[in-house]
């Protein structure tokens, strides 16, 4: 691939954005610095503003960032109202006044005073939880959610097929809806509440069920589903092998993520995990044959944009370890953050996709004739 | 290609079995139409070529089926998805994915074909179909027709022989038809594929056969070529009425020959006044609605754009236009529970609009394209108690306008297992009951056969001969022909004609009847008008290929 090729546009792969979005919620998640976090957040924000495509999906991080102050302002609101009892030494910013609780709710205090410390500690906490949010947020803007489906194993494409058949089938329920209760007027009757219930219902749950007979009947017709016969020996096998390997992992992640459990349940059980996952998702996926219409290449700039992410998670848990106060400030007694050299420069190479992938595809040519609502649509039979 | 041995499908519960005994061969490379009245097992003929009569929809199977010396019996639908494409009556029912292209991909996907020859495969259907400035577009914001190539395109990337279309123009303007039959031709005569067609409206088809089936509905199978199977067939298109009436063999299917046939008739008809298509029930005939500037848009999207439109007592006009012309747009906001951006609707005085929707319908009644959206009860009788009860008119008030609707439609049945026609009838008695005025339907000849479309025309016919102003919206212009007083025409969401129905239908080249194009530029519209005009009696046979101008 030449240098030329290399800065085409198109999209990345989405398993490329995943991993990288999942090194900055690992950064996220390792440090209270309201400063590391910013710069996340910052960095976050700068690739997602270099790469998104002109999708549906990808004008959602304006509401991950709104969903972070939201989260902020519960935590910081919450200690105020609940986090009176001030320890020695605290500084005091204002009392509220307290409200006296039923005896059975012993040990839960509303008002009373709130100290600066406890705000800034409720403060960091919120922002953690926020970026961590934006990340994932961040993730979901840059790849495509359904092509992010396309890449699931084999083993898992039935999984896939279900959730973008849902998706597609979703606006269709709403559409029948909408287009029943038109008709409804027309017959004069605008009941509201349970009687309403039944003159709507019927009709829907009848269209919607003709529509999944009608897609179920095209999709084997078209093919899916040939020659997928497992023997149920190997199904239960890799059913096992994979809900097996999914609690390893989950219990890998916590691990890794909560430094106060034992090292065991750090990496060990998640390579565990991964290993079980990757057998079962192996053995269930050889049966299958199927191919992918354009699949997402694999090339240099995901490596990157990978590693680029790893590389910050695993420069910032390595900083963590050596100088654990930088990336948790104390809040008690209050201090000022300081910006620890190694996770700075860890979270700025982070930034690196911004430049070395290739651009998002220009936006489709809008289209000609712009499609008509679903109340001017011309009938579709729906009843054969 | 195809061929069944001794096919006999009984449904479960099934008194009758829906095909008995058939034998039918169709060999490779031909146009096979499939005929017959609703109910006579088209689609069960069809779904059995594979398999999923009776895999996915469960029944018994005698006998054989076979594709490609393939047997159904042992090859399920998906594995037969190499062999047969079948495209469903409602394209986007059928479509799994949410874009053109990968819809396009999705067959072969399953069939696991490499990445090289999907990505070779994509772009030459996109080619073939005249689909590629749309490959990126979400397949929701296609048109009728464009959804339909889709849908032809996604089971032709398969590389089929054999291409099974269940009424693929039923929802289609006549030019969109037009477009998916040249296309559906095109793959016959290019590609050598076999094509096997269920149409009622078999005006647009029936000249591309090489051959027919029909079904007469007692389960048994006739076929053979085309212009012999037309002969006696119940479910003829005009052109072959005509023809039969005329005597003419061998039996024109397509207007260019009729047309050479036709030359001793338009002789006749030389100085012969037609008599009126549908007949002028009322002499007075007053203005019931009065619609002026009628403004319907959906954001950025007009619909429709300032029309003007009156409604007389006694007259039947028809909405015509391509999909998306605002036709139901129109008709809703007319109805006034549609939506309505500017414009005054009179009835009476009163605007629908301003009413509540129980008022607004004993001004104007609406029948939907979907009829059903309003039949919720368990038993026809019960819907009709309903309406009744709804529009505080007398008890089994619309149990008699049913009954002379659609006669014989038993009271403990359940709407949902009407055929279309009775249930077009049971709703139209519904919003009937309120005795509105203004009658409008949006699309009602969908999926009717001859029969129940000329029933239908009788009806409208007869709720104008009652007084109703009646406007119905429609593609069918053999059913406009025989039904309309007054043609409408709407393009862009402006009305661009408006006027009788001889006058704008029969130069039209995509709404001229088939009547019409025979003997144009004269102004008969239907095979009816020739009868009542008695010239067909002395009909002289075919002249002779060189004797005919070209």
């Amino acid at each position: 691939m030449s240098r030329a090729t290399r800065r085409l546009p198109r999209t990345l792969h989405p398993i490329a954005w995943w991993i990288w979005a999942i090194g900055l919620a690992v950064i996220a998640s390792r440090t209270t610095n309201p400063l590391l976090l910013g710069l996340v957040l910052v960095v976050a924000g700068v690739v997602v503003a270099a790469r998104r495509t002109e999708a549906p999906w990808a004008r959602a991080f304006k509401l991950y960032l709104l969903l972070g102050i939201v989260v902020i302002a519960f935590r910081v609101g919450f200690r105020v109202l609940l986090g009176g009892d001030v320890g020695a030494g605290e500084h005091v910013l204002f009392t509220m006044p307290r409200i006296p609780l039923p005896g059975f709710m012993a040990g839960v205090q509303l008002g009373g005073a709130v100290s600066a410390d406890s705000v800034v500690s409720a403060a960091y906490d919120g922002l953690r939880l926020a970026t961590l949010l934006c990340c994932i947020g961040a993730a979901n803007t840059l790849a495509n959610p359904k092509r992010a489906l396309r890449v699931l194993p084999a083993a898992l494409y039935e999984l896939g097929v279900t959730i973008t058949v849902a998706i597609t089938v979703a606006p269709q329920l709403v559409e029948s809806v909408q287009r029943v209760r038109r008709a409804r007027k027309l017959r004069g009757d605008t009941a509201r509440g349970r009687r309403a219930v039944r003159g709507i219902a019927m009709p829907v749950i009848h269209d919607a069920l003709d529509r999944s007979f009608q897609l179920a009947a095209a999709m084997d017709s078209r093919g899916y589903g040939r020659s997928g016969a497992v023997p149920t020996r190997v199904r239960r096998v890799t059913a096992v092998l994979l809900l097996a390997g999914l609690v390893g992992l989950c219990l890998g992640t916590y691990g890794l993520l909560d430094t106060t459990t034992p090292r065991v349940l750090g990496v060990p059980t998640l390579a565990f995990g991964i290993a079980l996952a990757a057998a079962g998702i192996v053995l269930g996926g050889r049966r299958v044959r199927r191919t992918r219409y354009r699949p997402d290449p694999w090339a240099r700039p995901e490596w990157c944009t990978a590693l680029s992410g790893i590389a910050a998670a695993v420069a910032t848990i390595a900083a963590g370890a050596h100088n654990a106060s930088a990336l948790n400030p104390s809040t008690f007694p209050l201090a000022w953050p300081t910006l620890p050299l190694l996770p700075t420069v860890a979270i700025l190479c982070a930034l690196l996709p911004a430049v070395i992938t290739p651009p998002p595809p220009l936006p489709t040519p809008s289209p000609t004739r712009p499609a008509p609502p679903p109340a001017a649509r011309e009938p579709v039979a729906a009843h054969a | 290609m195809i061929r069944f041995e001794h096919v006999t499908i009984t449904y479960p519960d099934a008194e009758q079995p829906t095909l008995r005994d058939v034998d039918l061969v169709v060999p490779a490379g031909e146009l096979c139409v499939v005929i017959g009245a609703t109910g006579s097992g088209k689609s069960t003929l069809l779904g059995a070529i594979n398999g999923l009569v009776p895999h996915f929809t469960g029944g018994r199977l005698q006998g054989r089926v076979s594709v490609d010396g393939r047997d159904t019996r042992t090859h399920p639908p998906r594995e037969l998805a190499d062999t047969v494409g079948v495209v469903t009556q409602d394209p986007l029912a059928g479509c799994v994915t949410d874009t053109l292209e990968e819809e396009l991909a999705y067959g072969m996907e399953q069939l696991a074909i490499a990445p090289p020859v999907m990505r070779k495969r994509v772009e030459e259907t996109l080619d073939l179909l005249g689909l590629s400035d749309l490959r990126y577009r979400a397949l929701h914001q296609l048109s009728a027709g464009q959804l339909q190539r889709v849908a032809i395109g996604a089971v032709l990337t398969a590389h089929p022989k054999v291409l099974v279309l269940d009424e693929p123009t039923s929802a289609l303007d006549p030019t969109a038809a037009e477009e998916v039959l040249a296309t559906i031709t095109r793959l016959v005569h290019d590609l050598g594929v076999t094509v096997v067609i269920a149409e009622h409206r078999l005006e647009r088809v029936v000249q591309y056969a090489d051959r027919v089936v029909y079904l007469p509905g007692d389960g048994t199978v006739e076929h053979g070529e085309p212009d012999q199977v037309l002969e006696r067939a119940a479910v003829a298109p005009p052109i072959v009425e005509l023809g039969r009436l005329a005597g003419w063999k061998p039996l024109p299917l397509s207007v260019r020959d009729a047309r050479r046939c036709a030359v001793a008739l338009t002789r006749d008809l030389e100085g012969v006044e037609p008599p009126p298509a549908v007949p002028q029930p009322l002499e007075a005939r007053p203005t019931v609605l009065h619609a002026r500037g009628i403004v319907v848009r959906y954001g950025a999207v007009v619909a429709v754009r300032d029309v003007d439109l009156d409604l007389h007592a006694g007259e039947v006009v028809a909405l015509m236009g391509r999909n998306g012309a605002g036709k139901s747009s129109l008709l809703w906001a007319l109805q006034g529970s549609g939506a309505r951006n500017g414009g005054r609707v009179d009835v009476d005085g009163r605007d629908p609009a301003d009413l509540a929707p129980a008022d607004a319908r004993r001004l104007v009644g609406l029948v939907p394209h979907t009829p059903s959206d309003l039949l919720y009860l368990d038993t026809v009788a019960q819907e009709l108690e309903r309406a009744d009860a709804e529009s505080a008119s007398a008890g089994g008030h619309s149990r008699a306008t049913l009954d002379r609707l659609a006669p014989g439609i038993p009271d403990e049945a359940h709407p949902r297992d009407l055929s279309e026609g009775q249930r077009l009838s049971l709703v139209l008695a519904i919003q009937l009951a309120a005795a509105p005025k203004v009658v409008l339907l949006d699309e009602p000849t969908r999926g009717l056969d001859y029969r129940a479309k000329h029933e239908l025309a009788l009806m409208l016919r007869e709720l104008a001969a009652l007084g109703h102003a009646v406007a119905v919206s429609t593609h069918d212009v053999e059913f406009v022909a025989t039904s309309a007083h007054r043609v409408v025409v709407l393009a862009e969401g402006e009305i661009v004609a408006d006027g009788d129905t001889a006058s704008v239908i029969v130069a039209s080249p995509a709404f001229a009847p088939q009547v019409a194009k025979i003997l144009a530029p004269r102004p008969w519209l239907t095979v009816e008008q020739l009868r009542i005009a008695g010239v067909l009696a002395g009909a002289t046979p075919r002249p002779a290929r060189s004797e005919v101008a070209p």
